[in-house]
């Protein structure tokens, strides 16, 4: 069974298939086309996890085929314990999506389910790409479906947005590209980046490909200074949109780090992991500041997702396996409650067509589920303990005390400020008396949407309480990592 | 084969007997009939195309000479002539409606387009200066004259004087580069010159002259081209002439170009390498820049598809100059297949981007304001698709064969040791990518000015949306043309 490229190519086929189901005529059709090839798409995701070997480090489920013969490039494909979970969130949330936009999506319908699931067969295929080219193409081949679904069902100023996110990007990518070319040349014409792994290169060689990786990375994470895209995006990218973009494509970021960037150049890293630390702190405390004073809801849910970035990148380059698993933690359970939390703001946007904190309050009068399901959320998103924020978050702050205290100490501030942005926010939303007439006329979630935030809320709380199921896979690959790039390449 | 058997020729003698015979047809064909010497000139060009393919055929493949040296048959003519037959019977489909709408589709029309072909099949066989020059001069005199054709409009005429004048400027250059060359090994074919040079030392005399032939070679062949600094014909003659023969200059006389540098320049002044790799690095950075960042601020389609076709050509001069590193051939095969590659996908990106400015016009109405595009995916997604497709590929990003053109280019670049330039051209790329989003945000982001479905007949719509998908296509699998490319760069 080639489990990978089912689940590659499976939504991709069912996007394909809506897009050609013809106009808005047949949208109910189109929505249970996209609706089935989803739930498919998460099928046939479901025995990589089941039939995964724990213990062995090395990749599993792997093909290779001959793809472009001229370059030596293949399609090979594999998983280890590290992007494995990756694959199964990425179909969980797109399942999520479709449902989401079930019926807030009346224009257009098959160009947006369409672009959900061709986006999301995409990021399965960076995901598990072990070719260096393969992995460049999928990388930016995400870029066109996001660039369409902020640009068409985004929100006023959606198609700055959308230009802003794709030559942010794009800039990054191509200049990653040059590096991708440069290891292909010195690997003596391989794209493989198992190779790569081995390739042995001067110093002053890594420092200059690790910036040019970097950028890319940096920009996907997003880190600061390069992050400014992210809030335009986010907030303009329809609920859908932002979820996706925050819970799959933020990560895609993280994971070139600890693809590319850990194992091919160990000594860069470790070198310039001041740099890296830095960055991430600054991420973590200023963004946190910044979150604190914004009066839209998706922007300070946006600069949150940075801050909590900044934890993952922390935990990367602070290199023992507190930090890098608790990394990894930390990327799945965001990818939960950021798309839980940009679902919960779309729920009322749908409702009142706004996204300002001013005009709100007292919602919790009106859509009394509504509110216990985001309180969950917000808690989760403060790192309370018992939910899937505190595992990482923990880890991390563990692995950064072993390794300077000041590090751990400038990380845990973000507790504190994630709490109170998060709690203020949801004060200002939820509690208090009933703002103006249109929270008065506010409805309680309908089904659907109870459906959507109850499996969110089941899976935070899940990975909050035994997050044992996911640690386990990732034990043999990250100290396999931890080991390579523990040793020197020149 | 004997050196002077007219069968390597076949297809040029076919395509000449064709073109008169048309020329002659034609005359008995009333206007509203016109459709029947259209149908007429694509059966020229498939005769043309089963000639070339009895020649590869026949020949095996292997170099023959023939015209005593003149004439050259080699894959990579036999490719190239294949993609221009392909190219030029897209022009003749997708302008069809237009001139027709136009009354500009007359004798001359198609007669002009099948000698222009006829020019770009003899600069591609050339083994000689002289049959090179003859092939430039028959297919730049066709191309005037259709800049021309419609004599009413004052901005067409403009054009085409500015084209006839510069033209004839760097037709005079190149012929100046040659006589020098010629002074200086004494020989006009181009295999002899090439055998000369080998055997002059580098500090004689000779080898100054022929250095200083080879700057005007190299600047006229940078004027047909269209690279920067010779690049100021491209945007008028595209925008003045009428949008099917900018079609037609914008895609098929691009890989005549490419024959006419590969001949020049690697058949020829292979030896001479490190110094033209240099002026070809100067003209490429210099065309990616300009060219991309004038794109930026262009309003009229036509114009911004200028621009940007300077700044392809000047991506695709980093291939050229990628070849010999220090004296080494070891990539030469992989640079020169890699720049071939890219001239032949930009082609069909071109031949597409043009054919939809076709498709969208109608009779009275020009579609060459970038605002023509709004909403185009309210009224046709599918036409709003296409264009997506060849936008993306344009900017080369994957899953696109632009981007594998690209990453062909890049590849040699960094292969030869010149990673700034790689850094430079993803910077001007990354510029690039700004106009052509441009255009996929009007279409899909934007409201239409009005609701009118896209019109055109069922042949045209579905071989414009072949170009699109075949662009597609490519990106997936790119294995089969690259190896095209590579097998006839290798067969020099």
């Amino acid at each position: 069974m080639k489990l990978l490229t089912l689940a590659i190519w499976v939504p991709v086929l069912a996007g394909l298939l809506v897009l050609a189901s013809g106009g808005d005529r047949n949208a109910p059709l189109q929505r249970a086309i996209a609706l089935v090839g989803s739930i498919l798409g998460f099928l046939v995701t479901i025995p990589l996890y089941t039939g995964f070997k724990l213990g062995d480090a090395g990749m599993q489920f792997e093909e290779r085929v001959s793809w472009i013969p001229q370059f030596s490039v293949f399609y090979h494909l594999g998983v280890d314990g590290i992007s494995v979970l990756f694959l199964l969130l990425n179909a969980f949330i797109t399942v999520l999506v479709v449902i989401a936009g079930w019926s807030v999506i009346q224009s257009g319908v098959a160009q947006y389910m369409a672009s959900f699931l061709i986006m999301s067969g995409l990021l399965n295929g960076v995901f598990s790409a072990l070719d260096g080219l393969l992995f460049y193409v999928f990388f930016e081949a995400t870029l066109i479906p996001m660039f369409v679904i902020i640009g068409i069902w985004g929100g006023p100023n959606r198609v700055y947005a959308a230009l802003k996110f794709f030559l942010y990007t794009l800039f990054g990518s191509l200049l990653m590209l040059v590096a991708l070319l440069y290891l292909y040349n010195k690997s003596g014409g391989s794209f493989a980046i198992l190779d790569w792994w081995k390739l042995p290169l001067p110093l002053g060689m890594q420092m200059l490909l690790f910036f040019g990786l970097l950028f890319a990375f940096a920009v996907k994470v997003p880190m600061w200074p390069v992050h400014t895209w992210l809030p335009d995006a986010h907030t303009e990218a329809p609920t859908g949109g932002s979820v996706v973009l925050a819970a799959i494509m933020l990560k895609l970021g993280a994971y070139g780090l600890v693809r590319f960037t850990l194992p091919i150049l160990p000594d860069a890293s470790r070198q310039l992991a001041w740099l890296m630390i830095a960055l991430s702190l600054i991420a973590v405390v200023y963004i946190g500041l910044v979150a604190l004073v914004q009066t839209d809801m998706k922007r300070l849910i946006a600069y949150s997702s940075i801050s909590h970035m900044g934890f993952v990148t922390l935990g990367l380059f602070i290199f023992n396996a507190y930090g890098v698993e608790g990394a990894l933690l930390q990327m799945i359970s965001h990818g939960f409650i950021s798309a839980a939390m940009f679902l919960c703001v779309g729920v009322m946007y749908d409702r009142m067509h706004s996204r300002n904190i001013a005009d709100y309050g007292g919602v919790v009068n009106t859509m009394p589920r509504f509110a216990a399901l985001m309180m969950l959320f917000a808690m989760a998103n403060c790192g309370l303990p018992a939910t899937s924020g505190f595992v990482g978050e923990f880890m991390v702050i563990m692995g950064a005390m072993k390794a300077n205290f000041w590090i751990a100490f400038a990380a845990a501030t973000m507790l504190v400020f994630g709490a109170a942005y998060t709690l203020w926010m949801y004060k200002r939303v939820i509690f208090g008396a009933v703002a103006n007439d249109h929270v008065a006329a506010l409805k309680d979630l309908d089904g659907r949407e109870t459906l959507v935030l109850g499996l969110l809320a089941f899976a935070v709380l899940a990975m909050g309480i035994y997050p044992l199921p996911f640690t386990e896979l990732m034990h043999a690959s990250v100290n396999e990592l931890l080991r390579h790039v523990a040793l020197p390449k020149f | 084969m004997s050196d002077n058997s007219l069968l390597p020729a076949l297809p040029e003698i076919l395509l000449l007997a064709g073109a008169c015979a048309l020329m002659i047809t034609d005359l008995f064909v009333r206007d509203e009939r016109r459709g029947t010497s259209c149908a007429l000139a694509l059966g020229v060009l498939l005769a043309c195309a089963a000639g070339t393919t009895f020649v590869l055929w026949g020949t095996g493949g292997r170099l023959v000479y023939s015209f005593n040296g003149l004439y050259v048959a080699d894959v990579m003519s036999h490719v190239l002539k294949l993609g221009a037959y392909v190219a030029v019977a897209a022009a003749l489909v997708y302008s069809r409606q237009y001139l027709l709408d136009r009354g500009l589709l007359r004798g001359e029309f198609l007669t002009l387009l099948l000698f222009a072909l006829l020019g770009m099949m003899v600069m591609m066989s050339a083994n000689s200066f002289l049959s090179l020059y003859l092939g430039l001069e028959l297919l730049s005199l066709c191309l005037y004259a259709m800049v021309a054709l419609n004599r009413d409009s004052a901005q067409s005429v403009e054009a085409a004087m500015k084209y006839f004048v510069l033209g004839a400027l760097a037709s005079g250059l190149l012929l100046y580069g040659m006589s020098m060359i010629y002074g200086a090994t004494g020989s006009l074919t181009i295999t002899e010159v090439s055998k000369q040079i080998g055997t002059l030392s580098r500090d004689s005399t000779q080898h100054t002259f022929l250095v200083f032939g080879l700057v005007f070679l190299v600047a006229g062949l940078a004027f047909k081209l269209g690279v920067v600094p010779f690049h100021m014909w491209i945007p008028d003659v595209y925008q003045g002439a009428p949008t099917a023969v900018t079609l037609v200059i914008g895609s098929a006389p691009k890989l005549a170009a490419f024959a006419m540098a590969i001949r020049l320049l690697v058949n020829g002044l292979l030896d001479l390498a490190g110094d033209w790799q240099q002026m070809l690095a100067i003209a490429a950075v210099l065309s990616m820049a300009i060219g991309n960042l004038a794109a930026i601020a262009q309003s009229n389609l036509k114009r911004m598809l200028a621009y940007s076709t300077i700044a392809h050509m000047g991506f695709m001069l980093l291939g050229l100059l990628s070849g010999v590193v220090g004296g080494n051939w070891l990539n030469a095969a992989d640079a020169y297949a890699a720049a071939m590659f890219y001239v032949v996908v930009y082609v069909a990106m071109s031949a597409g981007a043009f054919g939809m400015l076709l498709l969208l016009s109608s009779k009275g109405f020009e579609c060459e304001q970038l605002e023509d595009l709004k909403g185009l995916n309210r009224r046709s997604p599918w036409t709003a698709c296409i264009m997506m497709v060849l936008m993306f590929s344009l900017a080369g990003v994957p899953p696109t064969a632009g981007f594998y053109a690209k990453l062909a280019v890049l590849s040699a670049t960094v292969n030869a040791g010149q990673v700034w330039l790689a850094v430079v051209a993803v910077v001007f790329s990354l510029i690039g990518a700004f106009y052509y989003l441009r255009i996929v945000k009007l279409m899909y982001f934007d409201e239409p000015k009005h609701l009118a479905p896209v019109a055109g007949d069922a042949g045209f719509r579905f071989l414009l949306s072949a170009n699109g998908m075949a662009l597609l296509v490519f990106g997936i699998l790119p294995q089969p043309l690259m190896t095209i490319c590579f097998i006839a760069i290798k067969s020099l």
